[in-house]
């Protein structure tokens, strides 16, 4: 099954991510995320971040969730390539989400950058859960 | 009339550059939208832009209308070129109006150098001004603003920054809002926003920001260009970026604090992204005063890249500060939501002007424009993409009744990203401005094609339309030399 697919969209990057559940789907819209940036295929799992969040509903969950990897990337300088999803449960009024990610450190000789991701918008955001899998659509700011 | 470009259903034309979205275009829609365009730019309009416009147009306390300048694109929430004025009682303020890059801006500086006088040095200069100013993905500054620092300049914006040896008491009168929002509340940014922030003063950044040598190729109204101290064949410097990280995170930490108020307040949206709240409200005037921060923390930001790029001339040109005059002629504001005075139906109103990829364009007499223009008007500012002109124009006394006092922001994407690295290789493009004498130095190659001049809506288009609608007045174009990409 394909991760994720682009889609085109004058200013900033959109795109489709999937999975057979949302777990697998979050997992690849932070791939497909960081694929907007710079080639993710030759970054080694050096270092591991574990992150744990809460949000309202799921397209809230998948926004703070993204915009989280954004802020670890920028602030702790690691470039990352993998990404596990643990967990996405319903507890009471909130979605809770457990999940890793590894990469290695920011090496501006190493790594080629291309376009960079300001931030994660809420246009156009959308989970879609049906029984033949989860469907997740994103549009970030470039 | 017959004209060119795309079918959207139940878009008028009205007249002569502009074009109206009826209050029946999208249900909800509270005062018509308006779009400023010519024919030639029509040809380009994304009907997601016309329906962001119309979305736009729902929000509650809007005024006049929702409008969208001849630079608009899709976006999103807003449309990029947007505008919008809420009641600063009965409206909202919503981060989908000011954007991500909040107090993204472009200031100009002037010299007393002639194109002539750089002739042989520009690549040295540009790899100086390369080094001087961090730019591109994951760059740092020498600068580590402290904690107390930080609070300084999300209160007092470029202030700071001079206090600090970095400029002189003249580029804060020459300033939009003398490089400062008032109401900034540093309670209101996370310590998120405050990481990013702190090691980010004086970074260009990435994407469409720049740094870029130019001269003065024309000028169309002599007087203004005179207050402005601009003359032909002069050299001039242009700095465009905006609040980094710091104010992504503000963005992305308001908008999700709002996207809960929605709920609360009860307010209909047809797009998340426009999340919002009552003016007056507990959680928009928290987004103000953090959006406000994040605009000071910008102006800061160009305020010490200005400084930085003086010292690299003044080494350079082996010329002291006062021999080279690189005075700040202005700088503007292209992402930001403002509390103004404007006159509505017939009456002086407060109200919450968001302006999204739209500058402000004050006519003379406004009492916020610099006293040395207060005879002329505003200086506008509009930067051409890589390898094409910019503008200086004036704001117009027809932007008080038009426009809300504001004016277009520059060219206009009209090609995605991924669409621009697919056409256009940026070596090629480096050495095809280089045959017309303009020098590029980025980070990496893809940034320069993703930026390459074909992406973008013709900028002498742009500001055609808005000097023929009387919002701004052309004053002087300006062509490139040398660029340095972020």
């Amino acid at each position: 099954m394909k991760k994720y697919e682009y889609i085109e969209h004058t200013a900033d990057a959109r795109f489709k991510a999937f999975g057979s559940t949302a777990e697998e789907a979050f997992a690849n819209a932070a791939e497909a995320m960081f694929n907007v940036m710079i080639d993710t295929s030759g970054i080694e799992p050096q270092i591991t971040e574990y992150i744990e969040l809460q949000a309202p509903d799921m397209e809230n969950l998948l926004v703070d969730w993204l915009s989280e990897l954004l802020y670890l990337f920028e602030v702790n300088m690691v470039v990352f390539s993998n990404f596990e999803v643990f967990a996405i449960e319903k507890k009471g009024d909130e979605y809770l989400l457990s999940a890793k990610a590894e990469g290695e450190p920011l090496d501006l000789e190493k790594h080629v950058f291309d376009t960079e991701v300001k931030a994660v918008t809420y246009n156009d955001l959308g989970v879609q859960i049906t029984s033949q899998g989860v469907t997740v659509r994103i549009t970030v700011d470039t | 009339m017959d004209t060119e470009g795309p079918e959207i259903e139940g878009l008028e034309r009205i007249d002569n550059d502009i074009w109206q979205v009826p209050m029946g275009y999208k249900s909800g829609m509270r005062v018509p939208g308006r779009i400023y365009l010519s024919d030639k730019l029509f040809a380009n309009l994304e009907k997601e832009a016309v329906d962001q416009v119309a979305n736009v147009a729902t929000l509650p306390g809007i005024q006049k209308f929702s409008m969208a300048m001849p630079d608009a694109h899709v976006g999103y929430g807003f449309p990029i070129g947007g505008v919008a004025a809420f009641d600063a009682e009965e409206g909202v303020i919503s981060p989908g109006g000011v954007g991500f890059d909040i107090n993204c801006g472009v200031r100009l500086i002037r010299s007393n150098l002639d194109k002539s006088d750089v002739d042989g040095k520009v690549n040295d200069l540009l790899d100086s001004l390369f080094k001087a100013v961090p730019s591109g993905v994951g760059s740092k500054s020498r600068i580590r603003a402290s904690e107390s620092e930080l609070e300084a300049i999300f209160t007092n914006g470029s202030r700071w920054a001079v206090e600090q040896g970095y400029g002189v008491e003249a580029d804060l009168t020459h300033c939009e809002g003398e490089g400062c929002i008032e109401g900034g509340d540093p309670a209101q940014v996370s310590a998120k926003a405050r990481k990013r922030g702190r090691p980010q003063l004086g970074t260009l950044g990435s994407g469409n920001h720049f740094l870029e040598l130019q001269y003065v190729d024309e000028i169309y109204d002599p007087v203004a260009a005179e207050a402005f101290n601009l003359k032909q064949g002069q050299l001039t410097f242009m700095v465009h970026c905006g609040s980094r990280g710091a104010g992504h995170q503000v963005c992305t930490d308001h908008l999700r604090n709002l996207t809960r108020a929605v709920e609360k307040y009860k307010i209909d949206l047809p797009d998340k992204q426009l999340a919002c709240a009552p003016a007056q409200s507990e959680e928009a005037q928290a987004y103000f005063g953090a959006m406000a921060s994040a605009a000071n923390y910008a102006w800061t930001n160009r305020q010490i890249i200005m400084h930085h790029c003086r010292e690299v001339f003044e080494q350079q040109m082996n010329m002291d500060a006062d021999e080279l005059g690189l005075d700040l002629v202005y700088d503007v504001a292209h992402n930001v939501a403002k509390l103004e005075e404007h006159n509505v139906n017939g009456g002086k109103k407060q109200v919450y002007v968001h302006r999204k990829g739209a500058t402000r364009a004050f006519p003379a007499g406004h009492h916020e424009v610099p006293k040395a223009y207060r005879d002329v008007g505003q200086p506008v500012l509009i930067p051409g993409s890589m390898g094409t002109p910019s503008y200086v124009l004036c704001g117009k006394q027809s932007a008080m009744d038009v426009s809300f006092g504001s004016a277009c922001h520059g060219a206009g994407r009209v090609m995605s990203r991924s669409g621009a690295k697919h056409t256009f290789r940026g070596e090629q493009i480096q050495k095809d401005l280089s045959g017309q004498g303009i020098s590029v130095r980025a980070a990496h190659p893809s940034v320069i094609a993703e930026e390459a001049p074909g992406v973008y809506k013709s900028s002498s288009e742009v500001v055609d339309v808005v000097d023929r609608l009387g919002i701004a007045g052309k004053v002087a174009k300006l062509m490139p030399v040398g660029v340095v990409k972020g």
